[in-house]
């Protein structure tokens, strides 16, 4: 018989040999609480972790990083010094321009995706969609490849509420960003409904309707990893890292500074998360995609960027955890030069900006231009998506090219792109 | 009152500017006062008896029809199941396997209900089944599900999600809605699976009049359709191949051109959207051509449409769209029956015969004795007849063993040996025990559902039962996450869902002893201890308990007052729920 079948294989792994993986992944939890030392380290000696501020919507050029004004393109935002030299940056983000010497700018990205979902899916993942394959997002990436460290939360956060959020795509869904819709305030089902003796006996039947079950089952189960799963969320219930999710017992000017709203309180908790060893945590503000009222927009939303994104660089870099955490700021694409009729911008792909440093990263630098009147499609000294991806892969000790097995067979490479040799620090 | 109001608001009309109707007109002013309160009384009269009619007309219902599970009086076994039985029989003495011992039968049932309603029988659905004491019980009571109104409900969204994937699209063009519904229609029509497919690919029409065609407007994207998208999924879920590789490349690992997809790609070419889906030959006297990007000259390059196999199956006129379906669905591709065959295995058994579902192996040159090939035979010497492929899977001997086996024991409680680990995988891999697989989301809420309330939920429930499960299913299944297009995958659970299901809200107002719950539920039913305890495991697991387990929960509830009665069923209530036998289907 010529027919092959796999059976219970998964990603073309026997079911012994997942076992063997997914009880890998369940060693950290045995080995005692480390997170506490962790908690001291300070410095470039921690591992570094990746803070991702995602602008959803596509977040204007013109309106922050990239502006020309006195310019038909510029309309009627005006720049501002800031305290890298010879850089200005829109009038709306003068907190931003204080902290700005800590990373890089980058003004002339491209991607070929217009499209929201598209550009989304390319921007998160470095890869643009395609059928066969679903890619996972860089924080999955991260959160699965880096190095197991005694972290009961999870290591791949997302806070704020994003229409696509990282997903662990062809790693899993174990891999995806553990969702948080409302930072700051306490998380969907964290507290166990009842107490005490209640929860023990709960617990205790769990056992025994186990323990019968597994009755001429045991490889099966064993297979199930359930009971796995309900030790790590109760572990993760009673862990003190969830306290990370707290942000009362930080000082009430530290939370104004970051401002009063969800995304501002989101920044605060991305920079306790990785405090706490977090790997990767994707930070949402909504609301960039100005269609119309392009300025109104764009003013409201600095409101809530500017302090937040500020404080939270600041933050970082007096709690010397700026040369251990990436960060990165970014949206799905620019917006046009040119503005429509409803006083609005559209999509434009081709030539946006975004903020990206720490983690050991050169900072200072201004990367690319774009065209100040805004006839020319092309930027000059185009970075391609993938790229940045790479550059912050390489920056964490992952190979770039290194390649994973996806579930059809196909090997894929963490990132297609070439790493900014300019921002590593290495030309 | 109001019916007169209607009908002098109706019948006058025609009469508007003639004489009558000046006459008519003085009289009414005359009126004046008297209808200025009439009409508007009139009209919220007759609201008001139409939203009584749909609230109480599930009641009326349930009143004249029984409404239950139509079981037919008897059912003879076919050919096919005999031949699957010797097919695994030969397969488990050649590998020296003993296969499980035949699984209870109410574990069947619970099976079968998960498969086919994607929820857990309602306790009087098992005292029913318990008391029927006629022959071939099983086979009666598949014949009915099948034929209830819930499995095209249910079976219907499976299939859909294979076909258009689960994202909401262009709502404009695309409606989501009306293409299930269709489906959900053909299925409890049991129209011909071929057929269905052939209108999904050729139909013509507007995606609200015509919903198959929501097939094709599912890709649009920005106002283009993405030929290669209905390629990539003509490729899949309806010939089980991964083709859509080849869209960008040469296959590496099989044996798929990208000028075969692109071949098949070109069969969309012509069809275009303007009031609906139909297809241009020519525009401005030129004909129109599919053309692809070259990704190495980066120029525009034309495709001819090109089937990648026996283009004697082509027929010589039609549309390029039914041209292919002809194709697609001919009695001989054999492709096109092995892949709904493995798909319905997947969906039926929680595990495709073959992983990936999608991507099987070529078919042997002559249908061969393995299983995808009796079943896919069979499938089509039928008619390509959905339920009775379903039948034949369900009666035969895999579908009835036993998830338990005397091989998967452990010597010890920490240590799995090293034999028996290798063994229970050759067990899984010849189909010799049934397998253990997770219950997909939308099974896990229905089964949570279902297990708070002893009479099953379904058409005739009452409105706000059926209002409250459809607001907490989607709640439920976005927090759980649902798995789209890919639920036929298998995938580890998440801390999330562990999360979810031991501290939601859900299953905390499930568990708690209210009226719409199952403890409350069993509070409401029971006798006495014993009683109680049975039940809990009936609603949540479909099955009694052991008499060593029943005592250890009796002994909890012994000597209780109410209020710490109430708690302790709580507690198993919600242990139930998130116990392994209950989130995995065995």
């Amino acid at each position: 018989m010529t027919e092959t079948h796999s059976g219970l294989t998964v990603a073309g792994r026997s079911r012994r040999n997942l076992l063997g993986t997914l009880a890998g992944g369940c060693l950290p939890f045995a080995l005692p609480p480390l997170w506490g030392k962790q908690r001291q380290q300070r410095g470039a000696q921690r591992p570094t972790s990746l803070i991702l501020v995602w602008l959803a919507g596509g977040a204007s050029q013109l309106e922050s990083w990239d502006p020309h004004p006195g310019t038909a393109a510029g309309g009627e935002t005006q720049a501002i010094p800031t305290r890298i030299p010879d850089l200005l940056i829109s009038d709306l983000y003068p907190q931003v321009a204080e902290q700005i010497d800590a990373l890089s700018v980058i003004r002339s990205l491209v991607s070929s995706e217009g499209d929201h979902e598209r550009a989304t899916y390319f921007v998160k993942t470095g890869y643009r969609p395609v059928p066969a394959l679903k890619h996972p997002a860089v924080g999955a990436t991260l959160a699965r490849m880096l190095p197991e460290d005694a972290v009961a939360i999870p290591r791949h956060i997302s806070l704020g509420n994003s229409p696509w959020p990282a997903r662990g795509g062809f790693l899993g869904p174990a891999s995806a960003a553990f969702k948080v819709y409302a930072p700051g305030r306490s998380i969907p089902n964290m507290r166990a409904p009842v107490r005490g003796a209640r929860q023990d006996r709960r617990l205790e039947n769990l056992q025994i309707l186990s323990r019968e079950f597994r009755q001429g089952r045991q490889g099966q189960v064993a297979a199930t990893q359930h009971q796995e799963m309900v030790a790590r969320a109760l572990r993760m219930m009673d862990s003190e890292q969830l306290q990370a999710f707290e942000i009362k017992e930080e000082s009430r000017g530290l939370r104004d500074r970051y401002g009063d709203t969800d995304f501002g309180r989101g920044c605060l908790v991305a920079r306790r998360l990785v405090e706490r060893g977090v790997r990767a945590v994707e930070v949402t503000l909504g609301g960039f995609d100005s269609h119309v009222n392009n300025f109104a927009v764009h003013r409201e939303r600095a409101g809530v960027l500017d302090p937040a994104f500020a404080t939270l660089i600041g933050d970082l870099r007096d709690r010397d955890l700026l040369d251990s955490t990436l960060v990165l700021c970014i949206g799905e694409f620019g917006r046009t030069p040119s503005i429509n009729p409803l006083e609005g911008r559209d999509h434009w792909p081709t030539g946006f900006s975004c903020l990206v440093g720490g983690g050991g990263l050169r900072a200072g630098l201004v990367i690319g231009q774009t065209d100040p009147e805004g006839k020319q499609k092309q930027p000059r000294d185009p970075i391609h998506v993938p790229d940045l991806y790479a550059t912050l892969l390489q920056r964490l000790g992952l190979d770039p090219r290194h390649e994973v097995v996806s579930p059809i067979g196909r090997p894929i490479r963490l990132s297609e792109g070439e790493p900014i040799a300019r921002l590593l620090g290495t030309s | 009152m109001s019916a007169c109001a209607w009908l002098v608001i109706l019948g006058t009309a025609p009469y508007e500017g003639t004489v009558i109707d000046r006459v008519f007109a003085e009289r009414v002013e005359s009126m004046a006062a008297v209808l200025r309160w009439f009409l508007p009384l009139a009209v919220i009269q007759t609201v008001v008896l139409l939203v009584v009619w749909a609230t109480w007309r599930p009641f009326l219902l349930q009143r004249s029809g029984d409404g239950r599970v139509d079981v037919q009086p008897s059912f003879q076994m076919s050919d096919t199941v005999a031949k699957v039985n010797r097919l695994f029989e030969t397969r488990w003495a050649q590998s020296g396997l003993v296969p499980a011992s035949q699984a209870p039968q109410l574990q069947i049932l619970r099976r079968l209900s998960l498969a086919l309603y994607g929820r857990v029988p309602a306790l009087e659905e098992i005292r029913r089944f318990e008391a029927d004491r006629a022959p071939d019980r099983l086979a009666r009571w598949v014949a009915g599900m099948l034929r209830d109104r819930r499995f095209p409900e249910y079976f219907a969204e499976r299939l859909a999600r294979s076909y258009v994937g689960v994202d909401g699209g262009d709502f404009v063009v695309y409606r989501r809605d009306r293409f299930v519904e269709w489906l959900t229609e053909a299925l409890a029509e049991n129209r011909p699976y071929d057929e269905m497919v052939r209108e999904m690919i050729a139909n013509r029409g507007l995606w609200t009049g015509s919903p198959s065609t929501n097939f094709i407007t599912a890709a649009l994207v920005m106002g283009e359709l993405e030929e290669e998208k209905l390629a990539g999924r003509v490729f899949r879920a309806l010939l089980g191949q991964r083709a859509d590789c080849a869209q960008c490349h040469d296959h590496p690992f099989s044996d798929w051109k990208q000028s075969q997809f692109e071949g098949v790609a070109a069969f969309f070419g012509q069809t275009r959207l303007s009031l609906g889906v139909f297809d241009r030959t020519e525009v401005d006297g030129q004909p129109v051509e599919f053309e692809v990007l070259d990704q190495e000259s980066g120029k525009q390059r034309q495709v001819v449409p090109r089937v990648p196999f026996h283009d004697e199956w082509l027929p010589a006129s039609g549309t390029r769209r039914a041209r292919l379906a002809a194709w697609v669905t001919h009695p001989d591709q054999r492709r096109f029956d092995r892949a709904i065959v493995n798909r319905v295995w997947g969906l039926v058994f929680g595990k495709p015969y073959l992983q990936p579902v999608d991507d099987l192996p070529d078919p042997a040159e002559q249908a061969t004795e393995d299983l995808l090939d009796i079943l896919a035979v069979d499938f089509r010497d039928r008619g390509r007849d959905l339920r009775q492929l379903i039948l034949a899977m369900v009666l035969s001997r895999p579908f009835l063993l036993d998830s338990q086996h005397s091989a998967d024991q452990a010597p010890a409680e920490k240590v799995v040996s090293a034999a028996s680990d290798g063994e229970v995988d050759r067990l899984l891999d010849e189909w010799a025990v049934f397998p253990l697989t997770r219950l997909r989301p939308e099974q896990v809420i229905g089964a949570m559902l279902q297990a708070s309330s002893v009479r099953t939920i379904d058409r005739r429930s009452h409105l706000i039962v059926r209002t409250m499960r459809l607001l907490r299913e989607s709640d439920f299944l976005q927090e759980y996450g649902d798995l789209g297009e890919d639920e036929l995958e298998l995938h580890p659970g998440t801390i999330p869902q562990a999360l979810l299901r031991m501290n939601g809200e859900l299953s905390n107002a499930l568990s708690q002893a209210s009226q719409f719950s199952s403890a409350g539920r069993v509070l409401a039913v029971s006798t006495d201890d014993e009683n109680v305890v049975e039940n809990c495991f009936l609603l949540c697991l479909t099955r009694s308990p052991s008499a060593e387990l029943k005592a250890v929960f009796v002994e909890q509830l012994r000597g209780q007052n109410p209020e710490q009665r109430k708690e302790i069923i709580e507690d198993l209530v919600w242990s139930l729920f998130n116990s392994e036998p209950f989130a995995w289907n065995h």
